[in-house]
């Protein structure tokens, strides 16, 4: 999408070829192209609009760098100028000078309150500060309970319904979960609430009434990536009531392109704290702002990927890695390491989609995680000599290994091959800098 | 009754922001024709209700076409695009609980995206089926979220029905498959199967849907009769990927469109049966059990362009 529009722009920019410079009477036409770029990535259309005007008035007069195509240039100026409004650096939360740090978690029905919740308490644990998690959602079926569940597999406590009584109202569940945290010396506190829609006063009123009694530090709006152009009508009406202090985008682990982030940050000024990628406790990410700038415009997500790919080769392995690398002693269980390695990285055509280019060049090609499955298979079928020596891999071992993993020889020939070319790449590598082997991956 | 509450609680969620678009919709077409002002105003209110470049400027074009072959007002335009937005909306029989059901027991696959409202859904629909009378069990296949299965319990307790459950972290086809057999065994009307949200693009995580959705199909011939997909209508352009892909799982007969009781407009609906041709079936209008409704093309658009 994003090689996309720059070729689309390129197209635009035919005509000005040779003319060195962005005209304005050039420039309608492509502006167009972001426009409707934007519009598709549920970037709200008055907030687009406004953003045209900017990138108009940057671009006008702009000389076309020689190392660039007008199109490049174009969607860099874009994205330049996307990066400056989504804020140009990642805020932590604010921390009280005498703790607890309260949180107030609001939002929509349904848009991940709940699961953050137990995020950002997974988050302060690991980072020595004690956190406690409050349940004020009376209101959906099994809510309490919800985050109890969450609570407990991270060994936090969780304050609710059970410590109140039934008959607690949220701002009173609010009133002495804080209390309780504070007497038990927790260091930060989060108030997870009910979903809402923001034109039901009466449930906002609530909120702002537990904004009044406990004075948060920190009011996060939780909001869905996949968020439409409603975005800007829900965001400035919390904001309205609640001055939140800022935001996070949840579900970033789809495809969705996230473009509420522009929207919701341009109508309240607040910036977004946290990311989150996916349902498990861990998957949570700072807000990186060029990574969701690249993304509204359909870019791949390279950085991403590659903190991706360092996360799970860990530092250490991959020194070790390189070192037999350098010795040419790479052996097929080293192979299955990485394979290892890179499943654990996520569905593969996730992975395909962070890499700009991918989409185009692999377009129709199905991405099947089971294709790991068979060379994973192949490879236990070796023994361990075969592994580190697959030179004597002849004809019958061969024929042995494709029964023995329900493949077949000509499957087994492939793989071979395939490592073959690799290890050839490898040593062709190890001749390069130290310290560039990193993101040396099969199948890269 | 169900019709004029619909458009009640719909007219209540538009109230804050429908006065605005209608006027701007007459003053657009104050003048006598649709020209190029009014048809880009025309376009623009549409992707503001998410309806999506692609099908904005096809719906204007085939307004205009419309326009060329009558006379045109205001009034008449107003109509056009009335009409415009009906033909795509509309079409499919609409959702009665009290019909005559295929299958028995008749089994309802309900998939979607993660707090969409499959769950609740589950629940009013159940709520709609007991009260024309049909004996119904929820199958509570999402073992994986935390207190999914307590808060589907709650749900059948509201609404009278029995639920099959299984140990957090059980097989989900395992579950579906034991719901079927106790539907069986039980003379049951209806299943209701809620699954787990997941995201479309998780390849794992949709052949394990498939799989569920034939593990009900292997003791009840035709399981699933319906497969829901539930969207929510805050969703922009997205739940047209959503849809691509989990129709392409599990054969779709039936969008749900839920929160449309909030501001937004459930634009998504027009480029979604536009694109892929499946039905839009019921609308969830609010959290309560009666919040459930069935869908119908004319009052929604209705609600949409209400003046
Ligand atoms: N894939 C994915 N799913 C998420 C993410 N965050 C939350 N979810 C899922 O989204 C669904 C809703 O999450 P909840 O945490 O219950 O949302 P909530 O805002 O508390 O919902 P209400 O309390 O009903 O308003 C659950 O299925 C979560 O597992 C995320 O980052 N990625
Ligand atoms: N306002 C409003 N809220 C709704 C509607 N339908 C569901 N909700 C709320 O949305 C939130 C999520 O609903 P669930 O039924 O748990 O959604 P789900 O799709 O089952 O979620 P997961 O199983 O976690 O993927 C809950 O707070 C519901 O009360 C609706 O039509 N209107
Ligand atoms: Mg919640
Ligand atoms: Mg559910």
């Amino acid at each position: 999408m994003f090689d996309r529009l720059t070729e689309r722009l390129d197209d635009v920019f035919r005509k000005l070829r040779g003319q060195g410079r962005i005209t304005e009477r050039n420039i309608d036409e492509s502006l167009r192209e972001i426009r409707r770029a934007l519009l598709e990535a549920d970037v709200n259309f008055q907030v687009a609009r406004s953003f045209l005007h900017a990138v108009r008035d940057k671009a006008t007069g702009r000389e076309v760098l020689r190392s660039l195509t007008p199109g490049q240039q174009m969607v860099k100026i874009v994205h330049d100028e996307l990066v400056s409004l989504l804020g140009r650096q990642m805020e932590p939360v604010k921390l009280a000078d005498h703790p607890p740090t309260v949180i107030l978690l609001v939002g929509l029905q349904g848009c991940g309150k709940t699961t953050f919740a137990g995020k950002l308490a997974l988050d302060f644990k690991k980072r020595g500060r004690p956190p406690f998690l409050v349940a004020a959602d009376v209101y959906r079926p099994a809510a309490d309970e919800q985050l109890r569940t969450l609570g407990g597999s991270i060994e936090v406590p969780v304050f609710g319904l059970a410590e109140t009584g039934e008959d607690a109202d949220p701002v009173e569940i609010c009133r002495r979960g804080v209390e309780a945290a504070r007497k038990s010396n927790r260091s930060v506190v989060i108030l997870d609430t009910a979903g809402r829609l923001s034109i039901d006063d009466e449930m906002m009123d609530e909120l702002v009434e537990i904004r009044a009694l406990m004075h948060p530090h920190e009011i996060l709006f939780v909001a869905d990536s996949m968020l439409g152009q409603d975005a800007v009508e829900t965001a400035s009406r919390f904001y309205e009531r609640l001055a939140f202090t800022g935001s996070v985008l949840t579900k970033m682990d789809g495809d969705a392109r996230g473009g509420a982030a522009l929207s919701i940050r341009e109508v309240t000024g607040q910036p977004v704290k946290f990311i989150c990628t996916g349902e498990g406790l861990e998957a949570l990410e700072t807000f990186h702002p060029d990574r969701i700038a690249s993304r509204i415009l359909g870019m791949g997500d390279v950085v991403s990927l590659v903190e991706k790919a360092e996360q799970v080769f860990d530092g250490e392995k991959a020194e070790k890695m390189e070192a037999k690398l350098r010795q040419e002693a790479f052996s097929f269980d080293d192979f299955r390491e990485q394979l290892q390695a890179i499943k654990k990285m996520g569905p593969l055509d996730q992975l395909m989609g962070m890499i700009p280019g991918a989409g185009k060049t692999l377009k129709g090609v199905q991405l099947d995680d089971n294709a790991f499955v068979q060379v994973e298979a192949i490879i236990n079928s070796m023994t361990a000599k075969e592994r580190v020596q697959p030179q004597i891999l002849n004809g019958s071992r061969r024929q042995r290994i494709a029964r023995g993993s329900g493949t077949t020889v000509q499957d087994v020939n492939r793989l071979v091959k395939q490592f073959q070319s690799m290890q050839k790449m490898v040593k062709q590598m190890s001749r390069m800098k130290p310290g560039r082997m990193k993101m040396s991956m099969p199948f890269a | 009754m169900a019709v004029a509450g619909l458009l009640e609680k719909v007219r209540n969620g538009l109230a804050k922001t429908r006065s605005a678009m209608v006027a701007r919709i007459t003053t657009a077409i104050s003048g006598d024709a649709l020209d190029e002002e009014a048809a880009d105003e025309i376009e623009e209110i549409l992707i503001q209700a998410d309806v999506g470049v692609d099908a904005a400027v096809e719906i204007v074009d085939r307004l205009r076409e419309r326009l060329r072959r009558a006379e045109s007002g205001a009034e008449q335009i107003f109509v056009s695009l009335r009409k415009e937005l009906c033909q795509i909306a509309g079409g499919g029989v609409p959702f009665d609980p009290g019909a005559e059901l295929t299958g028995k027991p008749h089994v309802v696959l309900v998939v979607g995206v993660n707090g969409v409202g499959k769950t609740t859904t589950i629940g009013k629909l159940a709520r709609l089926y007991r009260d024309s009378g049909r004996s119904v069990l929820l199958a509570a296949c999402d073992t994986f979220r935390a207190a999914a299965v307590p808060q589907l319990e709650i749900w059948a307790e509201r609404a009278g029905a029995n639920i099959v459950r299984a140990q957090q972290g059980a097989d989900p086809a395992a579950v579906a498959f034991d719901a079927v057999s106790a539907a069986l065994s039980r003379d049951t009307d209806v299943v209701l199967v809620d699954t787990a949200g997941r995201l479309h693009t998780k390849v794992n995580l949709m052949e394990e849907l498939k799989k569920v959705r034939r593990s009900l199909g292997k003791q009840c011939q035709g399981a699933p009769h319906e497969t829901l997909l539930v969207l929510d209508a805050t969703t922009g352009q997205n739940a047209l990927s959503q849809a691509r892909q989990f129709h392409l799982a599990t054969e779709v007969t039936g969008l749900v469109l839920t929160k449309l009781d909030g501001t937004a407009k459930g634009g998504i609906a027009f480029a979604l049966r536009r694109e892929l041709g499946i039905p839009i079936k019921l609308i969830g209008v609010g959290e309560g059990e009666d919040d459930l409704q069935p869908f119908d093309g004319e009052t929604f658009v209705e609600a949409l362009l209400e003046r």
